[in-house]
């Protein structure tokens, strides 16, 4: 394994297994003491600085989900271990939005779902800085911390994920502060407390879920959630109805799948209804309005609103597309407005068809990755990129359908396209798919983490 | 302290990445391309264990190869390969073929 000759003495013992000569996970504390005292004071690894080695090229990744976690283990990985990669994530561990939809339906605990940060330090010695990052200074190079102090970098990975329009639907954000109406678009506590909502609704309660125009986050999602409801419901409450209210003309993922799904699962319970564009809620009656369609009151209403882009990538200015995406270069990711910053995942202005996912974003994470060690090198961006996303949705307790694509570089209109005749959805759901989708979930987990 | 020692000169650091890393361009083309089967299949094609998806990582080159053309065919029974099988071209397949091949 190469060894770089300029690791602080106290990492350099030969003896020492290879976890030991990585720095500890640094918290907020020990970063301010190492960026005020710098490494002569250090007497513990954890206090030498956040960058292992002075000479190599440094990384920043912000945001450690699908598409941030991915690069910061295969920056280190396609590198051969010479970038020095620091990944900054407030979380102390992983929480996976894809497979949440389970924990909503009580099949499924978010600890199953978590996964922890450690097989990035320990295994790929990336740092991690446990920290939020406040603001970037593109044209200095460096990253302001939340605890104070900064970073500089050579390049930077920004995957921000997304966070919702709240002043698009009037109302919401008071009814979701408070707890009335949840939106569990990132898997955490909302996605338990929707859960709870469930198990505490009434016998012949209304369960409503309102969805945005895409592009958002993940396209079966909702009506995953909406078939994993209704399950639920059917098991326990069977006299209860799920509504599915949707902005859009028509279910935008997997459309024949979900409908064949509900006819013959949930019929007379699922009620689906498109052109319900929301506008406002009223969380203590749970009453949602819509631009055309009929008001609608539910005992348990999930409203989902727009997203765009994470705060920060928003903040500094990257989300030039109707000040929701940031237009990346496909060849890099690199963000078209700022040199050096690579952006990836959910928070991108995407190509057509290409879906806001977990596995996209992995996907995304592995060029930026590829293209970023290659220009370091001085070497010419791989010209023929590829893309793979395979989305996996549960319409019952067993039974799961897929949409899969693959996509390659067009070099005339620098965008990716899906590959001609490639890709398509299940032919029918099937429970055999169901350990498919887990088997998906532990290898995307591992490839991003382990 | 620490800001100066960050701003080490561009010269040092490419320096540094062009001497540590062993690999030709063509080589980190061929393990991007093969990162894209990484997400069901594992890192390197080493799926986890009891995975539903089968491990890639040391298989045979003729095996994949024939497998991946069957996939195309749709006469390997599958969910998702025959669509991802047909999204790679001949020569693709072939790198992928070889790369797995040569992982443990």
């Amino acid at each position: 394994m190469h060894r770089p000759s300029d690791w602080p003495s106290i990492l350099q013992d030969r003896n020492n297994s290879r976890s030991d000569r990585l720095p500890a996970p640094m918290n907020r504390r020990a970063v301010v003491r190492s960026l005020v005292l710098g490494s002569a004071t250090a007497a513990a690894p954890a206090c030498f600085g956040p960058w292992r080695r002075t000479s190599a090229a440094k990384v920043v990744v912000v945001g450690g989900g699908y598409g941030g976690a991915t690069a910061a283990k295969y920056l280190r990985l396609l590198s051969n271990g010479t970038l020095d990669v620091v990944l900054i994530e407030p979380a102390p561990q992983f929480i996976s939005a894809p497979l949440s939809n389970l924990v909503v339906g009580g099949l499924m605990q978010l600890a199953d779902l978590t996964v922890s940060y450690e097989g990035l330090r320990r295994r790929h010695g990336v740092t991690l800085i446990h920290d939020r990052v406040t603001s970037i200074d593109a044209v200095g190079r460096s990253v302001s911390l939340g605890a104070g102090g900064s970073l500089r970098y050579d390049k930077l990975v920004l995957a921000p994920g997304i966070e919702p329009m709240w002043g698009a639907i009037e109302g919401l954000e008071t009814a979701h502060a408070q707890g009335q109406i949840l939106q569990a678009w990132t898997a955490g506590p909302d996605t338990t407390g929707l859960h709870a909502q469930l198990t505490a609704m009434r016998d012949g309660g209304v369960f409503a879920i309102v969805i945005p125009e895409t592009p958002y986050r993940c396209p079966p999602a909702p009506y995953e959630r909406a078939s994993l409801a209704a399950a639920y419901l059917l098991q326990y409450k069977p006299k209860s109805k799920v509504l599915v209210l949707d902005a859009n003309q028509d279910v935008v993922a997997m459309p024949g799948l979900f409908k064949e799904a509900w006819r013959d699962l949930y019929a007379g319970m699922l009620e689906y209804r498109n052109h319900c564009k929301a506008t406002s809620v009223d969380g203590a009656t749970g009453t949602v309005r819509f631009e055309v369609a009929d008001d609608v009151t539910a005992d348990v209403l999930n409203v989902l609103p727009p997203v765009r882009a994470g705060g920060l990538a928003v903040q500094t200015g990257l989300a030039n597309v109707n000040s929701r995406w940031c237009e990346v270069d496909f060849l890099s990711f690199e963000s078209k407005l700022a040199k050096h910053i690579h952006i990836l995942g959910d928070s991108i202005q995407a190509a057509p068809q290409m879906p806001k996912s977990g596995h996209m974003a992995n996907a995304h994470a592995k060029v930026a990755a590829a293209a970023i060690v290659a220009e370091l090198q001085g070497w010419p961006l791989d010209p023929a990129p590829m893309l793979t996303n395979t989305c996996y949705s549960y319409v019952s307790a067993t039974e799961v359908i897929h949409s899969a694509a693959v996509y390659g570089y067009h070099a005339e209109e620098r965008t990716f396209k899906p590959v001609a005749g490639a890709g398509g959805v299940s032919p029918r759901r099937s429970v055999s798919e169901a350990q498919f989708a887990t088997a998906w979930a532990h290898n995307i987990w591992a490839d991003m983490l382990g | 302290m620490w800001a100066a020692m960050w701003a080490a000169p561009l010269l040092l650091v490419a320096a540094e990445v062009a001497m540590a890393a062993a690999q030709t361009p063509a080589e980190l083309q061929t393990r991007s391309l093969a990162a894209t089967c990484a997400a069901c299949h594992g890192t390197d094609g080493n799926a986890v264990v009891s995975s539903a998806t089968p491990r890639l990582a040391g298989l045979d080159k003729d095996t994949f190869l024939r497998e991946m053309r069957e996939f195309r065919a749709g006469a390997r029974p599958a969910t998702v390969m025959q669509q991802i099988a047909k999204g790679f071209t001949d020569a693709q397949t072939e790198r992928l073929a070889e790369y797995f091949a040569g992982q443990k």
